[in-house]
């Protein structure tokens, strides 16, 4: 494997008084798919602009394939791919004229950004729709598109901001089977998501981000291990009965976790049998007369993973938005649509 | 690595300078601008129907009572002038709006992560709103002669005239781009460009003559720069009347003095600010 395709050394970036990045050290190997994972505000999108040359680091360096972002940015944007909620398309223009477009803005003569925009449009499965404006697209068609201006310079780096979010189960995973497609092919890729599911679908290396702070590194497997087995689950029925629940399990096996959102409480067993962990857990909630929805013994999840890292859900909604967007018309006005 | 595929890097295909060329750029970047106001005819409706008003509002309603002094000749073609110059201004404030409007799509962060010429992106938005100004100030032109004013300065000179108003607009779309890129939000940015421009256009000797103001009203406005390009403007069209009481170059080159001070004020602050736009 040659060295990094990505290289993030140090990165950190404030605005104001928040801190968005306080010091990241990522590496996408080229032809891989690292997930960048964090709850909103954890300075995802930050990186993903300062990557794209789009906001400058306070400090650190971030390399791709060798090109400094910072010192050469004009070169560093003609490796780069930008797709999600940091880029967008025209909804005036057709799919195929904002394909064209971004095809001679990346510098191909006409016939050959005409040619390119054809064979994207068959890429993504747009070419029904190529010739009517966008504004008449499917949330989903627009994420393809907006995926598939990404791909008409042919860039070394895909950055994918977020790629599926606001998008419905369906359409989320037919997005998911499209850049599968495009890692197959050798793309490298670094995307930013919230959801776990989507990191442990898409990505060879999952880096946990939160506050600003790289929290976790590794495969999904990895991450999963560093839990130590086996978590306990306890879904009850009464969400007043959460914190009471998790100190009558301390001492069960390692320090039970809240997962408010999920009105469960989960508990890794660490090295003890899940059954007699199971049992006890059993007799406890029982005499203490909490109501179970649901109890019982499984691998962890990546959210398990979240929440022993961090303390809180992945997916839990965070005081503020990511300042990294700095542009709260923008962001709700993408979502809007 | 399999070697048919679209994302594979490949940029073989480029041979301009890294950075892009900005000629190629901004003509790319004002034809999708173009393409936007061809397609949205209603926006396009409404911009002339406005100046459209004001022709008639002033041709007919207040028209009737006013007789600029020290002017000869009918009041329309003291009122088209200035109606020139109000158009083209107000019509550039479009430029503020589709770039507030760029930005808070998100559209600029895709031409920012471009290697394109970054400085296309505003010169292709001026570029664009030039000719979709030069659009409205000849249809109200045409809508001026229908209620009577003409050229009577000749065609040569009724050309600069329109020239003229055109290099003001110029000059002024650059205010507009620093406005919607320093207010960036779609809802504001309409207010804000006209919060200085509706003075500035009503308190000058666009619709009546100066020397109907205040003592201290009149000095601003025989001072501001709408008065000097409509003044040229009524000059070029009309020629000197009387012929005794204005130099006829004067207003002229203090427009184009005016011109040249306001383009390179703020074309320099809104490209300044375009840079730094985070």
């Amino acid at each position: 494997m040659a060295a990094a395709m990505i290289e993030i050394r140090d990165i950190a970036r404030s605005f104001g008084e928040t801190q968005a990045l306080a010091g990241v050290d990522v590496d996408v190997p080229a032809g891989s798919v690292v997930g960048l994972l964090g709850p909103n505000g954890a300075g995802k999108t930050t990186l993903v602009r300062i990557l794209a040359t789009l906001l400058l680091p306070d400090r650190g360096t971030a390399s791709i394939d060798g090109v400094d972002v910072v010192r050469q940015p004009a070169r560093a944007r003609s490796y780069i791919g930008l797709a999600g909620q940091s880029a967008a398309v025209d909804e005036t223009l057709t799919g195929r004229e904002n394909l064209h477009m971004v095809g001679r803005l990346y510098g191909l003569p006409k016939a050959e950004a005409t040619r390119r925009a054809h064979d994207v449009l068959e890429r993504i499965s747009l070419t029904d729709a190529a010739d009517r404006p966008v504004r008449t697209y499917s949330g989903g068609m627009r994420r393809r598109l907006d995926l598939g201006a990404s791909l008409v310079g042919r860039p070394k780096v895909l950055l994918l901001d977020e790629p599926t979010t606001g998008l419905d189960p369906r359409t989320r995973l037919d997005l998911w089977e499209f850049i599968r497609e495009l890692v197959h092919e050798g793309a490298t890729v670094l995307l930013t998501t919230q959801y776990l599911e989507e990191a442990d679908e898409l990505a060879d290396r999952i880096v946990v981000i939160d506050h600003g702070l790289l929290i976790a590194e590794g495969t999904s497997d990895e991450l999963k291990a560093r839990l130590g087995g086996d978590v306990l689950v306890v879904s009850l029925r009464d969400p007043a009965d959460l914190d009471r629940c998790a100190v009558i399990l301390t001492g069960i096996a390692e320090a039970p976790q809240v997962d408010r959102r999920g009105g469960k409480v989960t508990v890794p067993i660490g090295d003890r049998v899940g059954v007699d962990v199971l049992a006890e857990a059993v007799r406890r909630i029982d005499s203490a007369s909490i109501r179970a929805a649901d109890m019982g013994i499984r691998r962890p999840s990546l959210d398990d993973v979240f929440l022993a890292l961090t303390g809180h859900s992945a997916e839990e909604e965070q005081n503020g938005d990511d300042p990294g967007a700095a542009k709260p018309a923008g962001k709700s006005g993408r979502k809007h649509k | 690595m399999t070697a048919t595929t679209i994302s594979m890097p490949n940029t073989a295909a480029s041979t301009r300078p890294v950075g892009g060329s900005i000629v190629a750029d901004t003509l790319v970047i004002a034809r999708r601008n173009l393409t936007r106001v061809v397609r949205t005819p209603q926006l396009v409706f409404f911009q002339t129907a406005q100046p459209v008003m004001f022709v008639l509002l002033f041709r007919y309603v207040f028209g009737g009572a006013i007789a600029p002094a020290g002017f000869e000749g009918r009041y329309v073609d003291f009122l088209i002038p200035g109606i020139l110059v109000q158009t083209s201004l107000f019509s550039g404030a479009g430029t503020a709006f589709g770039l507030a409007e760029d930005i808070s799509k998100g559209i600029i962060d895709r031409f920012r992560s471009l290697p394109m010429a970054r400085s296309a992106v505003l010169a292709g938005r001026v570029l664009a709103d030039m000719v979709r100004t030069l659009f409205t100030t000849l249809l109200m032109v045409g809508v001026g002669m229908l209620v009577g004013f003409r050229f009577h300065n000749g065609f040569v000179n009724g050309v600069f005239a329109i020239a003229l108003v055109m290099l003001f607009s110029f000059a002024f779309s650059w205010f507009f781009a620093l406005t919607g890129l320093v207010v960036k939000n779609i809802e504001s940015v309409e207010i804000a460009s006209f919060t200085p421009i509706f003075p500035l256009t009503f308190a000058a000797s666009t619709f009546v003559p100066v020397q109907g103001m205040p003592g201290w009203l009149q000095a601003f406005a025989k001072a501001q720069p709408i008065s000097q390009v409509v003044n040229a403007t009524r000059t070029l069209t009309q020629g000197v009347r009387p012929p005794t009481t204005q130099a006829a170059g004067r207003p002229t080159v203090y427009s184009l003095l005016w011109i040249a001070g306001l383009t390179v004020v703020f074309a320099s602050l809104a490209i300044r600010k375009y840079q730094k736009v985070e």
